[in-house]
């Protein structure tokens, strides 16, 4: 049997194999559980329930023109979609997937994640920036205040969580969990700013103005095609899994099974809840993109800066004064 | 403040009761029609490729009358008249171009003979557009199609070969109105 290190070689293929794989089959997922959710069918020609669709749409995306506008700024605008994806990777490796089943055993790791997020929103900026074109432009600024000021909640909303379990270390995070029970209790507020403040980071939908196809065509993104698109695309959904595979993390106990319903042996037991919990809120927020409707600009950003960053430093307040309180 | 509370609330209520909604519809039967597996019931007065019909004697049913090419409103039926030894009009060529044509079915109408009809047959999609123009010969059939017992000539008074004047179904023999003089 294999020795699961943090870090070790085997570790690393299998994780990225496996977002890789994950982030893939999302596209195909997707839209299955949005027609679901509509009473449609969904893709379903490709392969067995459909399930090879990702791979025909990877195929006709490779195969398109990869075209660069001539009026577009060359450099930023072939950067800009190689950033999302590497990014997103990236932050997957301080998530803690098991008892010695991840990339990155990071002090910082909370920063780290936080840190690649911010580094996420060049994305869509510079796209829309290099472009040159008005709508990429419109969706260029709009992720970009959309992105920065709701990064600023999510950093604060999630502080509760550093002073309850005392580290930036997701594990240890997920460790002081089991100690002490699921975050999601005593850090209700927080919780909820973190999900609203993650569906925005990652420009989902609701929040998906940045691209807001019935106003401005499609954002950042209007004139790529082909692969360029495809990474943008892929991008997305990787972020998407993050912000699942987060939230579990920092609220529902990570690998821990709820319930004591662990399975015999804990690495397989570990892979399995966060896997499951991960999936979970996936078809949430499948389901919020389902149901819920795009909110004005304005209406996005005063909701941020009036209400969410009110709550999440009201949440870290009363935290903070709960644990001086209780004296350590 | 108080009533803003309330309304925010009543907003956050709101939203949640979406989210369940929609997912309550996750447990019920898609409306899907999954067409190439599973063919929809076509009704038979749909309108859609146009077929020639026969008389009940195997005769073609067109007398090239122009009456549907005219009607159509995007002028898409081309024919030429021509009569044969038995002096039964018929058309020389008739040809529909079916990349125009939309279904509207005023052909149908305006056709005196019930010639022309619509069928409930859909699947018309073509590789190459100049197969989009149908011949005559393409849609000829040899049946009725949707009215039976219908006959132009054996109704109209027009004389062909093998019916004089007369002798058509509810048609007195002509008078001679020179016998009528005192
Ligand atoms: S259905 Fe309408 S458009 Fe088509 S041939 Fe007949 S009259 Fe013309
Ligand atoms: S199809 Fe009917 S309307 Fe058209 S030319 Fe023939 S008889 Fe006349």
């Amino acid at each position: 049997m294999f020795e699961f290190v943090v870090g070790s070689p085997l570790n690393i293929v299998l994780i990225l194999g496996a977002v890789l794989v994950a982030a893939a089959l999302l596209i195909w997922v997707e839209r299955r559980v949005l027609g679901f959710l509509n009473e449609r069918l969904g893709p379903n020609r490709v392969g067995p329930w459909g399930i090879a669709q990702s791979l025909a749409d990877v195929g006709k995306l490779i195969t398109k023109e990869d075209w660069v506008p001539p009026f577009a700024d060359k450099l930023p605008f072939i950067v800009a979609p190689i950033i999302v994806p590497v990014v997103m990777l990236l932050s997957f490796a301080v998530i803690p997937i098991a008892p010695g089943v991840g990339i990155m055993d990071l002090n910082i790791g909370l920063l780290w994640v936080l840190a690649m997020a911010g580094l996420g929103s060049y994305s869509a900026m510079l796209g829309g920036l290099a472009s040159n074109n008005k709508f990429s432009l419109l969706g260029g600024l709009r992720a970009a205040g959309q992105m920065i000021s709701y990064e600023v909640f999510m950093g604060i909303s999630i502080l509760g969580i550093v002073i309850l379990s005392d580290s930036f270390n997701l594990r240890e995070i997920v460790e002081a969990q089991h100690k002490h029970g699921w975050f999601v209790f005593p850090q209700f507020i927080g919780f909820i700013v973190f999900v609203i403040a993650g569906l925005a980071e990652t420009k989902r939908w609701p929040f998906d103005l940045a691209e807001g196809e019935s106003e401005i065509i499609s954002g950042f993104n209007t004139e790529y095609s082909g692969m360029k698109f495809g990474l943008f695309f892929v991008g997305e959904y990787i972020g998407m899994l993050l912000l699942s595979a987060l939230i579990p993390v920092l609220f529902f106990g990570g690998w821990y099974a709820p319930f004591g319903l662990e399975l015999p042996n804990a690495i397989i037991s570990g892979i399995f809840w966060m896997c499951a919990k991960t999936g979970c809120w996936i078809f949430f927020f499948i389901l919020v993109r389902a149901a819920l409707v795009r909110p004005r600009y304005d209406q996005l950003m005063n909701y941020g800066w009036l209400v969410m960053l009110p709550l999440s430093l009201l949440n870290l307040l009363v935290t903070g004064a709960v644990v001086l309180a209780q004296g350590n | 403040m108080i009533n803003f509370l309330c309304k925010q609330l009543y907003i956050i209520w709101s939203q949640l009761v979406t989210l369940w909604l929609v997912f309550t519809h996750i447990f019920k039967k898609a409306d899907t029609v999954e067409y190439p597996d599973q063919m929809p019931y076509m009704f038979p007065r749909w309108r859609g490729r146009i077929i020639l019909s026969r008389d009940p004697d195997g005769e073609e049913r067109c007398v090239a009358c122009n009456l549907c090419a005219v009607a159509c409103p995007v002028d898409c039926i081309a024919l030429q008249k021509t009569e044969d030894e038995n002096g039964r009009w018929y058309p020389e060529f008739f040809r529909i171009n079916f990349s125009r044509c939309i279904m509207c079915g005023f052909c149908e109408e305006a056709c005196p003979t019930h010639a022309i009809q619509l069928t409930p047959d859909f699947e018309m999609a073509e590789y190459v557009r100049q197969d989009m123009v149908w011949e005559k010969e393409d849609m000829l059939i040899s049946g009725t199609g949707k009215y039976h017992d219908y006959n132009f000539y054996k109704i109209a008074g027009k004389a062909i070969g093998g019916k004089g004047k007369g002798e058509a179904r509810n048609e007195l023999p002509p008078i001679d109105r020179r016998s009528l003089l005192p």
